[in-house]
């Protein structure tokens, strides 16, 4: 489905040459929620941009289905870290956003948009404004544009990153509440460990940059999971040991140098 | 919704000082005898100029003429303003959008920039003669610069994030372009606005103080040439006015179209 193949990634820093990623390749399968794990600063974002098409890779091959990737495509979208809403636009409006522009009739992807409002909770908010909303309601918005679209593949940036604790914790729940019922494809990125564990198939824990694979980790915990499931042994065996890769990283980071 | 509560009118207390001090400048003879009116005669002669008979053998020749000469200017202003902002927003649009159009345009519009209006005034009268043209062209080239000027900086200000975010929903250029990038400089684009519609107010004044021979400031410098004093104050009042309410038009309108901007959570 996804396959990165020898990626590599530099970008041009004034003088200096920063050399983001190397040597990365992953397959993620269909109907696969991948979670891709690592310091700040490792490359992750830089990976799934190269997914979305926002950027292309220095050397090596990121295809999706055996093609290519050269632009973005509602086949592939991204929620954001910040939600990135249109201000201007209502929450319908800016869940229908993607439909209309791809000249939909509006008698089909209305009473979607209604359907997948309610599955993340925005019932009664369809008329308000982004700015009339709480940081995780912006974030079900933005989410529910791209479930709208029917993406072949769901690529998430650190969403919940910039939530409060408690919103975080429902919103995790709520993402697998949705992905359960629609099951896409998902690479996920984040710096949470236990979000990692409690939402994806497989954890990829990356190395500081530059950013390359340092282990797979699977997550045989079944499905339908809640929350409840951080407290249990095996989900925390799995903690401690994907927590030692993760330190070991990040007292590497804090050692390199990073330039921003 | 608050209550609604009248503001305490702290804002008179300045002008009504001024004015005070302006009284007693001339009453008390501070100020040269007969230079500068009293406010007491410049209200009698606007009042004359406004509602007094026009025509006849009435002793002072701008009796009655105000509105005529308010609406000869606000015309002008208006036509050149509307002119400046039909080219100039879609070229600003161009300049910050596409990188060719800035570099075939946009050093273009810097080089003549710094060009004051009023050094343009010599060359439009000889173009255009002394006629409305002159001021429409002049009015028009002053008010272009900052709305062209502030939608290029809007439209450079984009979020890019919402332009990938445009993207990967499936938005060709054309989308992009009207739903997010000028949504996203609207703000600017009426900031621009407010700045051009100052400079038009400057630049009929000008204009007509010497390129046409009707307006507010034709009669400014005609009262200025026979020594009425209390219409030149009168005519500055009157374009501080009309300047004050075209401005205050175009804020009511941006608060009405960036209605989203304003809102806040209540979630």
């Amino acid at each position: 489905m996804i396959e990165l193949e020898g990626v590599r990634k530099e970008f041009i820093k004034g003088e200096r040459r920063v050399l983001a990623i190397e040597d990365f390749s992953l397959n993620v399968a269909e109907r696969e929620f991948v979670a891709i794990l690592g310091p700040s600063g490792c490359g992750k974002s830089t990976l799934l941009n190269m997914v979305a098409g926002f950027d292309s890779p220095t050397r090596g091959t990121v295809r999706v289905d055996g093609d290519e990737i050269v632009d973005p495509s509602p086949r592939r979208c991204v929620v954001f870290q910040e939600p990135a809403l249109f201000p201007w636009f209502s929450v319908m409006e800016n869940v229908v956003f993607g439909p209309k522009t791809q000249g939909q009739k509006a008698a089909d992807y209305r009473p979607r948009a209604e359907q997948i409002l309610e599955q993340v909770g925005l019932r009664g908010f369809e008329g308000s404004y982004p700015a009339e909303l709480s940081g995780g309601m912006r974030q079900r918005v933005g989410i529910a544009r791209v479930l709208i679209m029917q993406p072949q593949v769901l690529l998430m940036d650190e969403p919940f990153g910039s939530l409060d604790a408690q919103t975080r914790m429902l919103m995790q729940e709520l993402l697998l509440r949705v992905w359960e019922r629609h099951h896409q494809t998902v690479l996920f990125i984040t710096h949470d460990i236990e979000e990692a564990l409690l939402l994806a198939d497989r954890v990829c824990v990356m190395t500081a940059r530059p950013g390359r694979i340092k282990k797979n980790i699977d997550v045989r915990i079944p499905r339908p999971r809640a929350i409840e499931v951080t407290t249990s042994p095996e989900f925390n065996a799995l903690r401690r040991e994907v927590l030692a890769l993760i330190r070991e990283e990040s007292e590497q980071a804090a050692m390199v140098p990073v330039s921003r | 919704m608050a209550k609604f509560r009248f503001p305490a009118p702290w804002f008179v207390i300045l002008p009504l000082l001024l004015l005070a001090l302006w009284h007693f400048a001339v009453a008390g003879q501070w100020v040269a005898a007969g230079i500068i009116p009293s406010p007491e005669q410049v209200v009698r002669s606007w009042h004359t100029w406004i509602f007094g008979r026009s025509g006849g053998m009435m002793l002072s020749p701008y009796s009655g003429t105000w509105l005529d000469n308010v609406t000869y200017s606000s015309q002008r202003v208006l036509k050149g303003f509307a002119l400046a902002a039909v080219v100039a927003i879609p070229l600003g649009l161009m300049i910050g959008w596409s990188r060719l159009a800035a570099r075939l345009i946009d050093p273009t519009v810097q080089l003549f920039r710094p060009v004051p209006i009023t050094a343009w005034l010599p060359f439009a009268i000889a173009v255009f003669g002394i006629y409305d043209a002159s001021a429409l062209f002049l009015i028009g080239l002053g008010a272009f610069y900052p709305i062209a000027v502030n939608t290029t900086h809007g439209v450079r200000d984009t979020n890019l994030l919402l332009l990938r975010a445009a993207r990967m929903l499936g938005a060709g250029p054309i989308t992009v372009l009207a739903k997010v990038v000028f949504p996203s400089a609207l703000p600017s684009i009426f900031t621009g606005l407010r700045l051009g519609i100052g400079v038009a107010w400057t630049a009929v004044i000008v204009a007509e103080m010497i390129a046409v021979k009707s307006g507010l400031g034709y009669v400014l410098w005609d009262a200025y040439y026979v020594g009425r004093m209390d219409i030149c104050v009168a005519t500055m009042f009157s374009v501080g006015m009309l300047g004050f309410i075209s401005d205050q038009v175009i804020v009511g309108i941006a608060r009405l179209v960036l209605r989203w901007r304003t809102l806040e959570a209540h979630a």
